[in-house]
């Protein structure tokens, strides 16, 4: 027997038609999530060919990217602020039924960031092929799924014929050995293993994240690790599915039931890679000697341990253009400098364990005087679960804006942004100049790093709270 | 599509690496619901004064930049989001080809998608490029060869099929949709 990666595995099983030189392989869609930002140049291929949607039992639609986090814009009768942001929400709501497709829309509980409800609906699951024009689809590679982003002209494809054209990435093996330390999180990891593999570490490869510190994580905490698997230019991470994985999608509303759960089981155990299968690339990363990572420049790679201090790298221009961004210095430590704004969210950061994170730390005590705290649930029904535990009240007790579910600061779509000049610790993904809004200045860690930044209104280490 | 055989035109330099979709086109312009115009939102947070006037520091402001068709970036262009309003803004800007060390996979699919050619060298000749901005050049894509002023070639792979599209202006979807008899056959296999 030949042994194979699970993404070998799950890569062979969705061949249509296989690659030759000439031509990519045909590779069949499981799962097409869509949102309304890359999904309206899409529709409009398809009405000027006249062709349906091949298999809209496959797609799921929600609104997440440009949609405002106010409930009196979703839920009152305040029209959403935005033109062209209403304007995107509307062909979505037009263009899902006239295909066919079921849209959780603005006021329907189960909305949210695409990468969050699809996991707590039940419809990820392992071995699927997942896509959604959107790059943070890595995310569901932490259920053992081929899981990637892709542009709109692709969206099309799988809109018109669910399969897309593709050629077989490379795999790379991620060995995580140890345990992660106390107040050491999921985030901080991936931004380790972003730091030591580069922002273009990954790219032509398929990740997948193994060892004991990968195997003791939670589901929530895997989808952390394998959403920034894009940040290191992978566009999937996988990790494998295991009894962690069954017992989280155990009685979801989209999950197998009964014999078809039996029999779902018995192909999701298969999945694993196979002792003795060789990978292209690999790295090793010991999580127990990890500290709360925090970045200090333009990119996630840019990112040091929260105890650190600001590399000094001379002749580096680029480095010097990231620091005259960030407004800082080579040799600076990054503990105690001050802040603006705190986001806790995104498709990274705001599931219900994110948001209990960040209550740990805010439970009894007050955002710092001058610093705004935006806390927005990845979902409506993570928000309805913090409710529920009491979370919502301690973060308005904090003096906390505790939002409706959206992409909402991570990238600045529908308004919420950072403002020029202004530092802001976000849990989001992404640290580039301008993502949070134009001028803004990102810097990316944990809820726990977060959420003591805004106390203290300064960067702070989360340790000290906990 | 229009076919594509062979690109000449002096290029436009951004020697930085790491260049991502965000800065390519930030996502406040991502409201549109069309392909068209993007253009002038290209690197806007560095090609617009806060004021919105044009920055005349900025590469693509300076005359030389005027009419330029090939774009040689720093390593690792088009990282970041899957955005396809990325190579739409560069291509309504004008530009038809982007030189690089390396360029990330979604930004370049998507690229390809679209009639913008993703053209990865080595350091060597990419660090002449970057010596050498506004210098004429060919990119030949029936012969997979980028040609430097000084006469020397370059061979360069995009990737098979997507040439084969580009070369004689076919799209993707129509070779998917030919494959429907496999895709119906496979899905009878799948489990219910």
């Amino acid at each position: 027997m030949i042994e194979r990666t699970m993404f070998e595995k799950v890569w062979t099983a969705h061949e249509v038609v296989p690659e030759t030189a000439e031509t990519p392989a045909v590779l069949y869609v499981d799962l097409h999530l869509i949102h309304e930002v890359t999904s309206p140049q899409a529709f409009a291929e398809l009405a000027a060919r006249s062709l349906p949607v091949r298999r809209p039992e496959r797609t799921l639609a929600t609104l997440d990217h440009s949609t405002p986090t106010q409930s009196d814009q979703i839920f009152g009768n305040v029209p959403i602020r935005l033109d062209a942001a209403a304007r995107q929400v509307q062909m979505l709501e037009r263009n899902a039924p006239a295909f066919g497709i079921e849209l959780f829309g603005m006021r329907d509980a189960r909305r949210g960031i695409v990468h969050v409800i699809s996991p707590e609906l039940g419809a990820t699951q392992p071995g699927m092929t997942i896509v959604c024009g959107d790059s943070h689809t890595s995310t569901h590679g932490a259920f053992g799924a081929l899981a990637f982003g892709i542009g709109s002209t692709e969206v099309g494809h799988v809109f018109a014929t669910q399969c897309l054209l593709q050629r077989k990435p490379k795999t790379f093996a991620v060995d995580v050995a140890g345990r992660l330390p106390p107040g050491v999180t999921a985030k901080d990891l991936i931004l380790a293993i972003i730091g030591r593999i580069g922002v273009s570490g990954g790219t032509g490869y398929v990740l997948e994240y193994r060892g004991a510190a990968i195997e003791a994580l939670t589901m929530e905490e895997r989808m952390t690790v394998c959403n920034m698997s894009i940040e290191a230019g992978a566009r999937a991470g996988m990790i494998a599915p295991d009894e962690t994985t069954f017992a989280y999608l155990k009685g979801r509303p989209r999950s197998p039931a009964g014999p078809a759960w039996d029999a779902a089981l018995a192909r999701w155990r298969a999945l694993a890679t196979d002792a003795g299968a060789r990978f292209d690339a690999s790295v090793a990363i010991d999580a127990s000697r990890l500290e709360p990572m925090i970045t200090y420049g333009t990119n996630p790679g840019m990112v040091l341990p929260i105890t650190g201090s600001i590399p000094a790298r001379s002749d580096d221009p680029v480095n010097d253009q990231a620091l005259a961004y960030m407004g800082f210095k080579s040799g600076e430590h990054m503990l105690g400098k001050p802040i603006d704004v705190v986001f806790i969210g995104s498709c990274t950061n705001g599931r219900l364990e994110d948001l209990e994170a960040a209550a740990r730390i805010l439970r009894g005590r007050h955002v710092a005087p001058g610093v705004q705290l935006l806390i927005v649930p990845g979902s409506q029904q993570v928000k309805r679960a913090a409710e529920a535990a009491g979370l919502g009240e301690i973060f308005r007790s904090a003096g906390a804006d505790w939002r409706e579910s959206g992409c909402s600061m991570c990238l600045g779509m529908n308004g919420d942004t950072v403002g020029a000049g202004r530092y802001a610790v976000s849990t989001s993904n992404r640290n580039f100049e301008g993502r949070q809004g134009i001028g803004a200045r990102t810097l990316l860690a944990s809820p726990y790093t977060a959420a003591a930044s805004a106390v203290a209104g300064r960067i702070a280490d989360p340790r000290e709270l906990l | 599509m229009q076919p594509i055989t062979q690109i000449r035109s002096h290029c436009v330099v951004l020697a930085q690496p790491n260049i991502d979709t965000d800065q390519i086109i930030p996502a406040r312009f991502l409201t549109t619901t069309t392909k068209s115009g993007l253009g002038k939102a290209l690197f806007s947070e560095w090609r617009y004064l806060p004021d919105g006037a044009p920055n005349p520091g900025f590469v693509l402001n300076q005359p030389a930049a005027a009419g330029a068709e090939i774009l040689v970036a720093g390593h690792n262009f088009g990282c970041g989001s899957s955005r396809e309003h990325a190579p739409w803004a560069l291509l309504d800007h004008g530009f038809r080809v982007v030189v690089s060390t390396a360029i990330a996979d979604i930004f370049r699919n998507n690229s390809l998608k679209n009639g913008l050619l993703p053209v990865v060298v080595d350091p060597d000749v990419h660090g002449w490029l970057l010596e050498h901005p506004g210098a004429e050049l060919t990119v030949d894509l029936e012969a997979l060869c980028l040609t430097l002023p000084t006469g020397r070639a370059v061979s360069f792979s995009i990737e098979p099929f997507a040439r084969h599209c580009l070369m004689h202006g076919l799209d993707e979807l129509g070779y998917l949709q030919s494959r429907l008899p496999e895709i119906e056959r496979y899905e009878a296999t799948l489990p219910p």
